[in-house]
């Protein structure tokens, strides 16, 4: 069994969303807490302005729940950049008990997975997490300099500038976290790190088929399945695997992080990703579309590519994972 | 070379991949082509109109107009790519904005531009020519190979 069920039901009690400039033109704009004009945030280097993100929406979540640094008992989150700086740096502004997460970009919810777990089982009153993701700063180590020309392929996709984070209580008001389906690595021998989408498809289509089964439900459970970031390709082939193995979703309620968050007419090429696209998705327009009645219960599917630029360059293949957290609002019960 | 790649495939995977490759969008290649050429050609005709402009103003013939020519677009090329537009280019014009001098400029400068941030001897120093680099040590590979070759021919009389 990989899924855990919480009988405690932990309350996602405030979230914090924070964004940069090419998030502040897209879809999802008016969605976020904080949104900024600049990619450097005033800050030196991209490094450092990624640390800003992650910290402003961790201290914003904790100003909108009424707590304050004291209170928090631990802090799990990740991002992309080497030995995760940027998370480590939050968690000392933070000051309290703190994992680092690595999920590529299914930090969010495994951080979401593993707080409602601490939760449920007494282990905290109050956790802090969340994920992040800096444009500039994660091209700069996966990919080229931001100013190298070299031309994408349509299987690309764009790295989100943005953080998200949530405050996970015992008691609260808010949304629920019901259950978690705990990902395993998936690796079908793909090696282009510019089609994370198709790596990462069959690790999200194992996670949503584990799920159901070990909950013994099916796709009518929810009104939203969202997939972390697979992209236009990623999202296809997983649909038609889904659909191929006899898992039926309706195509309007399966949905992807990784396209909902920009307009179709910004060059993304297949779409979104990176750490923060489904914790920025989640926590902000998600969660808002949850508090306004529109969805009741969703299934949260963040897929990460767990790769390297040493190994690809070294012609290893992409693993991949996902990790699954089923959210409820709204006098449901379990 | 992808039938010995395969083989370490297991037939799940090898189904899998099949079945990603059918939904996945391929590269535009003829379109990118076109785009390239014209690109391409487009950057080496303002190199020629400034060549001819070397030699009809200044005292340059057509041999020795190469060398300022070549510092002028590269000057350009930095311009461009400090203000963020060379990149944008290079995604329409693909190999069209690579292949030309103003390519090889584009990732010198690039990298010294991106790690500015790591200061000036391990930063910029460090990096400046990660991406560069290849190209010099294959471009002297070859033109050694070629003299190689030609030393060996005038050797034997053929030339």
């Amino acid at each position: 069994m990989r899924t855990w069920e919480f009988e405690q039901r932990p309350v996602i009690v405030s979230t914090g969303t924070v964004g940069g400039p090419f998030e502040a033109n897209g879809r999802l704009a008016d969605d976020f807490d904080t949104l900024h004009d600049d990619l450097w945030l005033n800050e030196a280097t991209y490094e450092k302005a990624h640390k800003v993100l992650f910290e402003e929406a961790s201290l914003r979540a904790l100003e909108k729940a009424g707590i304050t640094k004291e209170q928090v008992d631990f802090f799990i989150g990740g991002d992309l950049i080497n030995q995760i700086t940027p998370t480590s740096f939050t968690a000392k502004t933070i000051g309290a008990g703190y994992f680092g997460l690595f999920g590529a970009c299914s930090t969010s919810m495994e951080g979401l997975a593993l707080s409602a777990f601490i939760i449920n089982n007494g282990g905290a009153a109050c956790i802090v997490t969340g994920s992040a993701s800096h444009n500039a700063a994660v091209e700069k180590q996966f990919r080229y300099p931001t100013e190298y020309g070299a031309q994408k392929p349509p299987t690309s996709q764009w790295t989100v500038t943005g953080a998200g984070a949530s405050v996970v209580m015992a008691q609260g008001e808010g949304p629920v976290v019901t259950s978690a389906t705990i990902g395993k690595v998936v690796d079908m021998g793909l090696t282009d790190p510019m089609n994370m989408g198709g790596a990462m498809a069959p690790a999200a289509v194992d996670t949503i088929e584990t799920h159901f089964r070990d909950r013994k439900i099916d796709a009518s459970h929810y009104d939203l399945i969202a997939t972390g970031d697979l992209g236009h390709i990623g999202r296809e082939v997983a649909f038609d695997l889904l659909k191929k193995h006899g898992t039926d979703i309706p195509e309007e309620k399966f949905q992807d992080c990784g396209l909902l968050i920009y307009r179709e007419d910004q060059p993304v090429l297949a779409g979104a990703s990176g750490a923060g696209c489904s914790a920025v998705v989640t926590y902000g327009h998600l969660l808002n579309r949850m508090k306004k009645g529109e969805l009741r219960r969703i299934l949260i599917v963040a897929t990460g590519a767990l790769l390297s630029p040493l190994t690809f360059q070294q012609g290893e293949t992409i693993p991949c994972i996902a990790h699954a957290v089923s959210i409820e609002y709204g006098g449901g019960n379990l | 070379m992808a039938n010995n790649k395969k083989k370490n495939l297991t037939p799940i995977q090898q189904e899998y991949q099949q079945f990603q490759s059918e939904r996945e969008v391929k590269r535009p290649v003829v379109k990118n082509c076109i785009k390239a050429f014209f690109v391409g050609g487009l950057i080496c005709l303002i190199g020629q109109f400034i060549q001819t402009f070397f030699i009809y103003n200044f005292n340059f013939t057509e041999q020795t107009a190469g060398n300022p020519t070549v510092a002028v677009m590269i000057f350009i090329a930095m311009l461009l790519t400090g203000f963020g537009v060379y990149d944008r280019l290079a995604q329409f014009a693909g190999a069209g904005s690579a292949v030309p001098v103003t390519g090889f400029g584009n990732a010198v400068i690039s990298a010294a531009i991106e790690h500015r941030s790591e200061g000036f001897i391990l930063g910029v120093g460090g990096n400046m020519f990660k991406l560069a680099g290849s190209v010099i040590m294959s471009g002297v590979f070859a033109a050694f190979i070629v003299a190689l070759i030609k030393t060996l021919l005038i050797q034997w009389g053929a030339l």
